[in-house]
């Protein structure tokens, strides 16, 4: 065995040195070659090559991958892994990624806030979610955690002279400290058990106990709690509503996509990996998080009249369904986890774009009054998202549906039935908060609304969106397979 | 010999809608031309399937069978028996007079408008003639989105309200049956070691009666809040009054013929054994006699011309939910050919309710009275649809009304008592109405020098009435195109309620997923 550097690790971490070194690149030039805000909005092809690069990196991975019939690629020892599972997600980063910052950019212009670094943390988080999808070993993965959060904290607060902005980021930051804390000692307790930070390892120590053994319980336990956090599940949700409100809207999609997705990466990885012997003590506490998240996400979300909150609501809402599949845990569930995470990406990222573009100068853009008329003041802007919202409360032959489908399956097969019909009843009182949105969309204006903000960034990440929502919906089937190929070993 | 002619009949309202979106708003009088015509073609394509459906074969006809997501097993599945021709030929025609009977009403939004009626019309459509479960699930809640936009920006004054509990009942209804059809698929894995969502497939899947009562109530759930039944009737109404006319006449026309249909093509096949469950039925037939005698009294003391023919919308179906669960082939057929009895009567109603409020603004029922002596026209089109709806013989209601009775003769004399009653009180308060509106001298000053009936209403009217009456007059057709597929259901019904249920061997569902 080398200690050295070898071809291999080069190969996995390619995606993520491009990312980090164009990140890094970003900061630089900003003020180097770029020092007039005008000028900024070259950083975004900057940000999209080094997304492309990033993206031929991966697609070499895929390729590879499928090749050896999805045998897991290893590097620095077990520490990193490219499997199936983990390219998915990557996939997911990076499109997510690259959606973000096209329609980023007229949205800090307007509000004097266009700063290089914007797009540099961006591609930092990215780099941050790569460990947690790619991560076999708990320093690696605890590392890509921080990475990320680190790379939020700054974003969220990225409206300097805003209050709410600032306020946001020290409730986000400080909330956010308190769980990775969590997180961290239940991966000393791991360690503690197994004598490694591996995976396998670990795996194998858990296995030999039993899933109540006070150890493994208190482990599993503070993992959960740090984990529930990060992707804002009941009880643990108090700081989404408040850090999507204060935080640029596009940063709050960024959040509400990238990060949540990357924290799922995590969770599966976790949960189906080392921990799925101890299924017995962590599955009662998921259906906890997973009942409360949906009463709360939608309870809370039919009185708010602050669109981004509304949105955190459905996004804690969201989080319980995803956890719904985790709970089933055959193979539908994970495919339907999986699937669900891909369409929730663009469904939600879409979202926000439009409540985006209703921004301007000196006007934040979320109260509900402001989508007042859309349909006539952009009938495309409305039409679009009225797509988004019907997917996001799933219905057909939208994308959302296809999801909350295999996740409904997957608890029959499983004889989860009380769930399912629970799942279910929430639908139809999500779409009420939904079509609140609808209905001022499609009422008649106020007088001197405000026209809607565009750019080309805007309308490629909007009919991007868009389209794949409506496509996933209507033709799963490529989709499907590639969630299915990407959990088959 | 594979025919697409389902396929056309079904996209053609959706290409007709995508060239829609291209002319611009402001040329209102194209928009509307060319929502006429494609809603004419619609009607005109679907005349094939009458000419070309030999009722002397069973099962499905034009049968069209595509993949559509194969590791789902879920398929793109058309077809059609006697039936579902019979919803198609429905909805193609209320279809185009909807539209047809919006020319003038509608000057706000006439794009949006007339896209929303084709997309509907999709949507309907692919509810009566889809064979696989999944791709009915999808068409059914396309159906809703539509509507709540009709509803909710061309209705009345409580449109909003009433749009948005139209769509929760629906859905949640929707969803509940959503679970039961995804059992049915699992259940069906299990036993066959293949996921399918095709009816007929899953026809052969032999279910506990456990199972097969809970599945029942998910689907009923479903197709009992779309009817409606008697407990889940209550967004029918509030949708009814606010809706516009052609919505209201699609509404009650189409829409809730959709639950009606699900009972018929889906609960009663496939789960044979929970439809023919004694306390099931009892429930079924108990809430169809309350819907249809409450719906009845509650018409009597309206104020509100509209609100009054809604709630003579739940009596209505009640006779229809009452002749499913006869299970007999009169009651089926019967309750079915009231189904289409029902669309044309009603609709019409609606219609005739919509030419008054055009031409007053109002439906308060107080507010009119001797409207025959300024409208003689109008006064004898309203007497054809009232007589029509009451069930007066030569006309159609009184066909399926008889029929039904017949049915429910056979099952249970008593209910067959409580249905006639409600027939009584349905004569009661259509003519009452009538009377007070139509009939006396002229109370309301308002009312003196209203226009009679244009051309354009004679066009929506007159084809109406000839239907309703060559049901009224020579209903054999009818009859013979159903007594196939009715006598199947039937046949299936008491065959599985006497047969023992067989055991097969399970194959289990793959446990849980590992990732390494």
């Amino acid at each position: 065995m080398s200690i050295y550097y070898s071809s291999t690790d080069h190969f996995v971490l390619l995606p993520a040195i491009l990312l980090a070194l164009f990140g890094c690149a970003t900061l630089l030039f900003d003020f180097w070659i770029f020092p007039e805000p005008k000028q900024r909005r070259y950083l975004v092809w900057f940000l999209l090559a080094g997304e492309a690069f990033a993206g031929i990196a991966l697609l070499k991975q895929q390729l590879f991958l499928v090749e050896q019939n999805g045998l897991p690629i290893e590097a620095f020892h077990g520490a990193l892994i490219i499997d199936g599972f983990s390219l998915y997600f990557h996939w997911i980063f990076l499109a997510t990624t690259v959606l973000v910052a096209l329609f980023s950019y007229r949205y800090f212009e307007l509000r004097d806030e266009h700063h290089g670094e914007y797009y540099g943390l961006l591609m930092l988080a990215q780099v941050g979610m790569f460990f947690l999808a790619s991560g076999n070993e708990l320093v690696t993965l605890f590392i890509g955690l921080e990475t990320m959060a680190v790379s939020f904290y700054i974003l969220v607060g990225f409206m300097r002279r805003d209050q709410r902005s600032n306020e946001a980021a020290l409730k986000y930051l400080l909330l956010g400290g308190f769980s990775s804390g969590f997180l961290v000692y239940g991966f000393s307790i791991l360690y503690g058990l197994s004598g490694s930070t591996r995976l396998s390892d670990i795996g194998n120590a858990v296995a030999a106990r039993d899933p109540f053994d006070p150890l493994v319980f208190l482990a599993v336990a503070t993992i959960l709690v740090g984990l529930f956090f990060k992707i804002s599940a009941a009880p643990f949700h108090m700081w989404a509503p408040d850090a999507y409100e204060g935080a640029p809207t596009t940063v709050a999609a960024y959040l509400a996509v990238g990060s949540k997705a990357a924290s799922f990466a995590l969770i599966l990885r976790l949960l189906l990996g080392p921990l799925a012997t101890a299924r017995a003590a962590w599955e009662p506490l998921l259906i906890g998080a997973a009942v409360l998240s949906m009463t709360i996400g939608n309870l809370a979300a039919l009185t708010q009249t602050n669109t981004k909150r509304l949105l955190a609501y459905s996004s804690i809402n969201h989080a319980g369904y995803i956890l719904l599949g985790i709970i089933a845990g055959n193979a539908m569930g994970i495919q339907g986890v999986l699937i669900y995470i891909l369409v929730y990406a663009f469904m939600n990222l879409g979202a926000f774009l439009v409540l985006t573009s209703l921004a301007s100068r000196g006007i934040a853009g979320d109260d509900i009054n402001d989508l007042k008329g859309l349909m006539q003041k952009s009938p495309a802007h409305a039409l679009w998202m009225l797509i988004f919202l019907l997917s996001l409360a799933g219905i057909p032959p939208t994308a959302g549906f296809l999801g909350k489908y295999l996740i409904f399956l997957s608890l029959l097969e499983t004889g989860h039935t009380v769930l399912a019909v629970i799942a279910a009843l929430y639908v139809a009182v999500a779409i009420y908060y939904y079509f609140r949105l609808v209905r001022a969309m499609f009422t008649t204006p106020q007088e001197n609304a405000e026209p809607v903000s565009s750019s080309l960034g805007l309308k490629v990440a909007l009919g991007v969106t868009g389209v794949l929502t409506l496509v996933i919906g209507v033709y799963p089937e490529p989709w499907v397979r590639f969630a299915q190929w990407s959990i088959t070993r | 010999m594979p025919s697409h002619i389902l396929s056309i009949v079904l996209f053609t309202p959706l290409v007709g809608l995508l060239v829609l979106l291209l002319i611009p708003g402001e040329n209102k009088f194209l928009i509307r031309l060319w929502a006429n015509i494609v809603a004419a073609a619609g009607f005109l394509v679907s005349l094939p399937l009458v000419l070309g459906f030999d009722r002397a074969k069973d099962g499905y006809q034009f049968l069209e069978r595509a993949d559509w997501i194969p590791s789902l097993g879920v398929q793109y599945l058309v077809g059609i028996d006697g039936i579902s021709l019979l919803m198609v030929m429905l909805t193609t025609v209320m279809g185009f007079v909807a539209i047809f009977s919006s020319w003038v009403s509608i000057n706000d939004r006439v794009k949006e408008y007339y896209a929303m009626f084709l997309l509907q019309q999709v949507g309907m459509i692919g509810v009566f003639i889809s064979l696989d479960f999944l791709l009915f699930y999808v068409f059914w809640e396309l159906v809703l989105v539509p509507m709540y936009f009709i509803i909710g920006i061309w209705g009345g004054p409580r449109k909003l309200y009433a749009a948005i509990k139209f769509f929760l009942y629906t859905l949640a209804g929707g969803v509940l049956m959503l679970l039961g059809i995804l059992t049915l698929y699992f259940q069906y894995a299990q036993q066959f070691g293949r996921y399918t969502f095709e009816i007929s497939e899953l026809m052969k899947l032999s279910l506990p009666l456990g199972l097969q009562q809970w599945v029942f109530w998910a689907f009923f759930i479903g197709f009992a809040i779309k009817v409606p039944m008697f407990p889940f009737h209550t967004w029918l109404p509030d949708a009814h009054t606010e809706a516009p006319t052609a919505g209201s006449v699609i509404l009650a026309a189409v829409l809730l013929k959709m639950g009606t249909y699900g009972f018929i093509r889906f609960s009663l096949p496939l789960l044979p054994n929970a439809s023919a469950d004694k306390t099931i039925v009892t429930v079924l037939a108990v809430l169809s006699l309350i819907g249809i005698l409450y719906g009845a009294l509650v018409s009597l003391v309206q104020q509100d011309w509209k609100k009054l023919v809604a709630y003579s919308s739940v009596s209505h179906l009640g006779f229809c939910t009452l002749g499913i669960f006869a299970l007999n082939q009169s009651g089926l057929s019967g309750s079915i050919i009231q189904q289409l009895n029902h669309g044309i009567s009603t609709g019409m109603l609606f219609l005739v309710v919509g030419v008054i409020y055009e031409r007053r603004h109002t439906r308060e029922i107080h507010e009119f009275g001797g409207l025959a002596h300024v409208m003689p026209n109008y006064a004898i089109v309203f007497a054809i649809a009232m007589l029509s709806s009451a069930g007066l013989p030569l006309l159609n209601g009184f066909i399926g009304e008889f029929t039904i009775l017949q049915g429910a003769f056979e099952a249970n004399k008593i209910w067959a008592a409580f249905a006639v009653l409600g027939i009584i009180f349905g004569a009661a308060y259509l003519l009452w109405l009538y009377q007070r509106t139509m009939l006396g001298e002229i109370t309301n000053e308002k009312n003196r020098g209203l226009p009679d009936l244009t051309w354009r209403e004679w066009a929506v009217f007159v084809p109406l009435i000839l239907w309703a009456v060559s049901i009224g007059v020579y209903p054999k057709p009818y009859f013979d195109l159903l007594d196939k597929p009715v006598a199947q259901i039937v046949h299936r019904v008491h065959q599985s309620a006497n047969t023992p249920l067989a055991s097969l061997p399970l194959h289990p569902i793959q446990a849980e997923a590992r990732i390494r």
